[in-house]
Order: C-alpha cells, then structure tokens, then sequence
C-alpha cells in the first residue's frame, strides 16, 4: 500500500519535471532567437540595402527583400564610377590596409612571442618590472601617444605612409602580443628548456625548434587580435595618413560623408560590408583555434 | 687519492636573500647511485640544478672527473638528465626527441643511427620511434625521457623526480626498472627523490638535505639503523621513529634511560655511545621505531614494558597501534592477527639493540 503510495507520487513528479523541463527548454530557444536576430539584424539591413537600387531604398521599406539583386553599388564601391576627380573607392585604400596589416600583425606577434618566451624561460632580475610596463602599454588610452608618435614618425621621415602606419601598429600591438605569449608560455614546463639546453640547443634553436612548434593555438589567438585591432583601427590611420597612403577604414569615412551629392545608401552599405569582409574571414577560418587557443591550459608534453 | 666521479666543494647557493645551500660537500664514486632525498624545499632539486650546471653558484666548485666544470655550459658537462614532467620535446617524435641532442653535438649519421638502435632496443621503445610523445603512456615517456638520456653516453645521469608523476602501481614498476638498469650499465647516478621507499630502494648512498645542508650521506642501512640526528631519524621511517622525551640517570656501572613523568628505567647500557663522559641528567630522546616494538619476547635482552593501547589502525598486512608511554604518544607495528585491546595496558618489548639517542638540545645522535 504504502509502496504503490509512493510510486504514484514519483510518477506524478516525473510529469512534473517532464513539462518543466520542456517549457524551460522552448523557453531558453525563445531567448538565443531572438538575441541572435538581435545581432544578425544590422548585417540583414546592411546586405539588403546595398542591393537595392536608390528608388527602392527611397520607399523607405528597410527590411524588405529587393526586387531584383543589384550588384552595382558593390562595383561603384571597389571600383568607383570611372570619372576622374573626386571619385573615392575602396580598391587602392583596401591593398593600403592589407600592406600594413600583414606585415604589422607578423611583426608584432613574432616580436610578442620573443618578449613571451624571454619573460618566462629566460628570467632575469627585474623581469617582472619589464613584464608591468609592458602591461601598461595596454592601458594606455590611444589618444595619449598621438603627439609624440607623429614627432617619432616626423623625425624617422615616414610620416603619411604605410611604412609608418606598420611601426605604429607594431609598437602598440607588442604589449598586448607579449602578454598573451607570455601567458601561455608560462603554462609551458620550463624543464623542456633545461633538457634543451643540456641537449646542447641555444636561445634561438630552443625557441624555433622547440617553443614555437608548440604554440600554435596562441599564435592564431594574437593573429585574430592583431588583425582585428589593426584592420579596424581609424584613429592612427586618420592621425597618420592623409590622402593615398591611408587605410580603408580612413577611406571608408570619407567616402560615406564626403559625397557631395546624393547620399548613396546602398554604396555606403556595400563599402562598409567590404572594409568588414577580411576580419570576417579571419573569424570564420580562425575561429575554431582562437577559442581553443583562449581556454587551453598546460601543454601536455 | 682516487679520482672521483663527482666532487662538490664547499658549495653554498642563495636567490637573493634566502639561503637555498649551504656549504655543501659530496663525493661520488664511479659507478654509485646516489640519491638527494629530502622534503621539497630543501635544496635538493637546486643542487642537481647546479650540477647539470642549469643554476650559476655562489661560492664553491663542482668537480666532474676531478676537472673543475663550475663555469662550463651543460651541454659540455658530460652530463644527462631526466626531469619529473619528462620533457619531451611535444613537436618531435620518439625518434627525434631520442636524438636531438647528438644532432646538436654534430655526431655523425652512422654513429646516431647505431646509437639510436641500440638504445632504442634496449629500452623496448623501438616500436614507438615514429610517435609523438602526446601518444604516449605515462611508463612509455619515461622511458623515452631515459633513452634520451642514454643516447648521450653520459659520465654522469640526473635524475629529478623521476616517478613521482606515474601512478602508484607504475611508480613501483619503473622503479624497478631504473635499479635494473644501474645494475645493468653501472653508470654513476644522482638522483632527486622525497620519496624514502624510492630513496631506500634505489641508492648506494643516500644524502638527505634540510634547509640547505646534507644531515647524513651513508650508506641506506646507516641511514635507517644510525641516524644522525632527529631530522634524519623521523624522516626516515613509516610511521616514524618514535622520540620519547627524558633524561639519563647514570650511577656507577648503570646507565639508564628515564622518560618524563615516568618510574621506571630502561637501561641503556649497551648503547654504543659516542662520548660516555658526562651522561649524567642530561636531557635526551630515546628512540626507537615502531618495528622494534614487538609483542612478544623475541631476543634475550628486549625490555618489556607494559604500555596501554589507545588506538589501532589496520593496513592490511600489519596494523600501527598508538599507545601510552607516560603520557607520550608512541606508534607501535604489528601483525594485523594480532588481536589488540584497546584502554587496557598490555606487555610489550622493547628492542634494545635497534635504539638511537638524541641529545634534546642539539637533536645529535648520542
């Protein structure tokens, strides 16, 4: 009697916890939709808009399909319209940007992996004093360093080019590229240098044949920073750059509030998809090792 | 004087103001294992450090073939080491992590090769070159981490902790099998443990090391039998020796020893005292290990004592009962058939042959 009591009221809790489970489950799917329309909205508008011709944009029905798809705008955003002054499109600005971000980000990382691994294997007096100013370099707001960049660049004689553009972003990536290597190469059993050394390897031998082999997941991490940071950056490319040697993003701006006719919505919107295009492609091939990269922990030797 | 494999002189360490060595001196004899045992912190890993020439040294020399290699690079030691983590090289194979060493040296192909093969047999790793040592088990890669070592042909191996990463089982296992190899190459070996059973089992000699200073290098059985201090004589031992606080009373031909706060004397005449002189009063430990506390006479001179149980913990084979010694706590050893009551006093005997004595201020062996 007592049994069958009991095992009623387990049934019943069975029910109970079924349709709770179930409602709580719709309910979490109701939730991720709608935060994701939420983030995927401003790119449908984007992508919708730079299809249409300006008539349909002027109808004003924003999130419409268009009739027909419209590559144009697309076109007039890469390669501009053909005539001659004024004409402001991407094609020049986006190879700028790529001359600058390539060698900046191969740069900054190689020069981050080197501080990383000097910081950690090769401990000297005063290295975590280096380490805190290096973290410092991180904090600094970009506006503070404008002036004394621009004299350093003045006084180098590369001031207005990508040259320049390059250093600067090499110089400012460092303190972050440092702390991301030295943070995993800290996870890394400092024994493997001692055998290496006792093995007869030397300071670089030890780095390329031994530390840099294994530090895959991390250099994906600072590439996608780096390349991120750099490829958007408008502040130093703006400050620095003027004219044919600024980066798409500088570009980018002038285009969208320097047409002195008609506001183009849907060339506006095809030349921010294409200036957003390279860090997307980043993501998308990166993306997997970037999160595996930022939650490894200890290398298992 | 013969030429010593090894010879440490004098040698102290310190990272900044924290002594870590202190006036350190050790000789090894070709062919000796010799095992730097001790609690983690006390130096030991530091000064196989300093002898694979991986730490600078503050003051003092180290000797490899009575040649002073104090300054020369590890790599021009004649040395190898296998670490506690291994050490593999992740990115190389069994093969060329076997092998990078002698690369770096410019041995030629013919003699990698040979070397490689030999080795490689040797160690039964022969089938595994080609593996990455993520592939690995945890015996597997040490025994790569060894014939890393071997390969080199070393003067000298250094071990740090070896087996302390292995399970418990496999521990045993490669323990074994690093005594059968000594046995087998007769190599000189230093060797890093705080493990005593791993100390015991494995070493010719054995130093153990406390806040920076050797406390006793012989031989295992001296080191068991005749510690030199409490340090040694309650590190050594599981459970520990037993260090009963009292004083002697030495009146003509009798010595005897007196526990605090008890009546009764046990007699110590045949202690092999290293200075007889002055006996009288002085504050002492007696010392005696569980295992020589028996519950039956087993020697004609054992002194029995009647002492009660307090407490008894079975370990399978045998069982550690605690027991009063006028309000002292003492560990005793037994066969676990034994049955024990407990709250109730019971007779036991004391194995004067095996007991040490301490001075109580300087912790020295009498």
């Amino acid at each position: 009697m007592q049994d069958n009591l009991q095992s009623s009221s387990y049934k019943e809790l069975e029910q109970k916890s079924k349709f709770t489970n179930m409602f709580l489950r719709w309910f979490l799917y109701f939730i991720l939709i709608l935060f994701a329309s939420y983030f995927i909205f401003p790119l449908y508008v984007m992508v919708v808009t730079s299809l249409k011709t300006m008539e349909e944009i002027r109808q004003g029905t924003l999130l419409t399909w268009p009739s027909s798809l419209n590559f144009d705008s697309w076109l007039v955003a890469w390669g501009g319209r053909g005539y001659g002054a004024g004409d402001t499109f991407l094609r020049p600005y986006f190879w700028n940007s790529i001359k600058m971000v390539v060698p900046a980000v191969f740069f900054s990382t190689f020069i981050g992996a080197m501080t990383g691994y000097v910081l950690t294997k090769w401990r000297f007096k005063g290295d975590q004093w280096v380490f805190l100013f290096l973290l410092f370099g991180c904090f600094i707001p970009f506006q503070a360093i404008l002036l004394p960049m621009a004299r350093t660049l003045g006084t180098l004689g590369i001031s207005n080019s990508v040259v320049g553009l390059v250093l600067v972003h090499t110089v400012y990536g460092i303190p972050f590229t440092t702390l991301f290597f030295r943070n995993y190469y800290i996870s890394v059993p400092t024994e493997l240098v001692k055998a290496a050394r006792i093995d007869g390897a030397g300071f670089f031998k030890i780095f390329f044949k031994i530390l840099l082999p294994i530090s895959a997941p991390i250099i994906v991490v600072t590439v996608i920073w780096q390349f991120t940071q750099i490829w958007n950056d408008f502040l130093f490319g703006s400050t620095f750059s003027f004219g044919e040697a600024a980066p798409i993003q500088v570009a980018l701006n002038n285009m969208v509030l320097s047409s002195t006719s008609v506001k183009e919505y849907n060339v506006d919107m095809a030349s921010a998809i294409i200036a957003g295009i390279p860090t997307l492609i980043v993501y998308v091939l990166a993306g997997k090792y970037f999160i595996r990269g930022l939650t490894s922990g200890a290398v298992k030797g | 004087m013969s030429m010593k494999t090894l010879k440490i002189e004098e040698l102290s360490k310190n990272f900044g103001t924290t002594e870590v060595l202190r006036k350190i001196n050790l000789e090894i004899d070709e062919g000796n294992f010799l095992v730097l045992l001790g609690p983690s912190g006390c130096g030991k890993s530091t000064l196989l450090n300093i002898i694979a020439g991986l730490e600078t040294i503050n003051e003092g020399n180290v000797f490899i073939d009575d040649y002073n290699v104090s300054k020369v690079e590890p790599k021009d030691r004649n040395i190898a080491m296998v670490f506690q983590s291994y050490a593999l090289y992740p990115s190389m194979n069994v093969k060329e992590n076997m092998i990078f060493g002698l690369k770096q040296a410019k041995t030629s192909k013919e003699k990698i090769e040979e070397q490689l093969q030999k080795v490689s047999t040797f160690l039964q790793v022969d089938k595994l070159l080609e593996r990455k040592p993520s592939q690995l088990s945890g015996g597997q890669r040490q025994r790569v981490a060894i014939g890393r070592a071997l390969v080199r042909e070393p003067r000298i191996f250094l071990f740090d902790e070896p087996l302390s990463n292995l399970d418990a089982k496999l521990r045993v296992e490669m323990r074994r099998e690093i005594k059968k190899l000594h046995q087998q190459l007769k190599t000189t070996v230093v060797y890093v443990t705080h493990d005593q059973t791993e100390a015991m089992s494995l070493g010719t000699k054995i130093a153990i090391m406390n806040h920076g200073v050797i406390q006793q290098n012989d031989t295992p059985e001296i080191i068991y039998n005749k510690p030199s201090n409490t340090f040694v004589a309650d590190f050594i031992g599981s459970p520990s020796m037993n260090l009963i606080q009292g004083k002697i009373i030495q009146n003509s031909n009798n010595i005897s020893f007196i526990a605090e706060g008890s009546t009764f004397g046990v007699p110590i005449n045949n202690y092999d005292f290293k200075d007889k002189s002055d006996l009288n009063n002085k504050e002492i430990y007696f010392g005696i290990r569980p295992e020589h506390i028996y519950f039956k006479k087993l020697n004609e001179d054992d002194f029995d004592v009647n002492l009660r149980a307090d407490l008894s913990e079975y370990i399978g084979h045998e069982q550690i009962v605690t027991l009063d010694y006028s309000n002292q706590e003492i560990l005793a050893k037994f066969p676990s058939t034994i049955k024990i009551e407990l709250e109730k006093e019971m007779k036991l005997y004391f194995d004067l042959k095996h007991i040490s004595l301490f001075d109580l201020n300087t912790k020295e062996r009498l």
